[in-house]
């Protein structure tokens, strides 16, 4: 990778981060709250952070895929639902996930 | 401004608050295994032909690891610089729902809030929730300071040590980010109707993965948190 490769593509993405960053708390000019919106972000984390489990645990690139990381994040989400600390809960994940790999 | 629960004391940014103090233990377990994400970057960025400097450059401006993994990926890939920027875009257009969600939490006019909104960070964003709509801003700047530090650290780590850390995929490290998000998932889940909306999610995320570019599943499955609606109707 050339220099000015590495360059554009840092700026690049650094630009584009900051801007969909930026837009965000700017787009509803900081209104009051009405409640039916608070009622759609509580339930955001949610619908979020699992469709980042299952497009990271579940598929490879564009493909479903179930494999040695899908195992292991699996055993990790049982141990979060019973509490684990996040590192734990991502060290059960990683060693599983190594030691399925390597068997 | 808001003067919603959650926003906390106003005071001049940057100064120590309790909250910010709060928000920098909160993220120590957060920003731990950030850095072994971060380590696995300067590693995949060695293994691209990125220079070292460049990935630690990377790193401290852009400082979103799922954006910074997949532009990678599709340069390793072969891909083209217009792509890699794109799968950058659509994977941290995340960003933009839960910064529509803590805007009405952060003070000043839109350029102040604007600024604010660069500390929307994964972790800090789910640590500064308060379940019913409302964001402590204080907690996500202490958060995502730690998270940066972290980031930051982790990628220097990788970059040095990357030849004697091996293949990340050997050693399972592609695991860390689903285990990451789903720990922070099941914190989320408080009640039976957001397991609903967590399982609506996921499913409308697992249909897109075939049709769709990455980024755009997770960027849809937003969409599943229009349930909300259904609670308050009921």
């Amino acid at each position: 990778m050339s220099t000015a490769t590495a360059v554009g593509l840092i700026a690049a993405c650094a630009i584009v981060t900051a801007t969909i960053k930026g837009v965000g708390p700017v787009a509803l000019g900081g209104r009051e709250l009405p409640p039916w919106f608070t009622s759609i972000v509580a339930m955001m984390a949610p619908a979020l952070f699992a469709a980042l489990v299952v497009t990271q645990a579940l598929a490879d690139g564009r493909e479903w895929a179930v494999g040695a990381d899908t195992a292991g994040v699996a055993l990790a989400g049982i141990a979060a639902w019973r509490g684990a600390s996040v590192i734990a809960v991502v060290a059960i994940a990683v060693v599983t996930t190594a030691v399925l790999r390597a068997v | 401004m808001s003067t919603e629960a959650g926003v906390g004391p106003d005071r001049v940014d940057g100064r120590m608050t309790p909250g910010f103090r709060a928000g920098v233990r909160a993220g120590v377990p957060f920003a731990l295994a950030g850095a072994l994400l971060s380590a696995s970057f300067g590693v995949l960025a060695g293994d691209v032909g990125m220079p070292g400097w460049a990935a630690i450059l990377m790193s401290a401006i852009v400082f979103a690891g799922s954006a910074q993994i997949a532009a990678l990926t599709i340069i390793g890939a072969g891909g083209g610089l217009g792509s890699a920027i794109g799968a950058a875009a659509l994977m941290n257009s995340r960003f933009l729902p839960m910064g529509i969600a803590v805007g009405p939490s952060l003070p000043g006019g839109p350029a102040a809030r604007a600024v604010q909104g660069q500390t929307v960070v994964d972790a800090s964003w789910a640590i500064a929730a308060d379940g019913e709509g409302g964001f402590d801003r204080h907690l996500m700047f202490g958060s995502t300071a730690i998270q940066y530090v972290a980031w930051v650290t982790g990628t220097v780590a990788g970059v040095i040590g990357g030849s004697a850390l091996g293949d990340p995929k050997t050693l399972g490290l592609d695991a860390i980010y689903p285990a990451f998000f789903l720990a922070l998932m099941i914190g989320e889940i408080r009640s039976g109707h957001a397991l609903g909306v967590a399982a609506a999610g996921a499913l409308i995320a697992l249909a897109l993965i075939p049709i769709a570019p990455a980024g755009v599943p997770v960027l849809v499955a937003s969409l599943a948190s229009l349930l909300g609606l259904i609670r308050r109707a009921a």
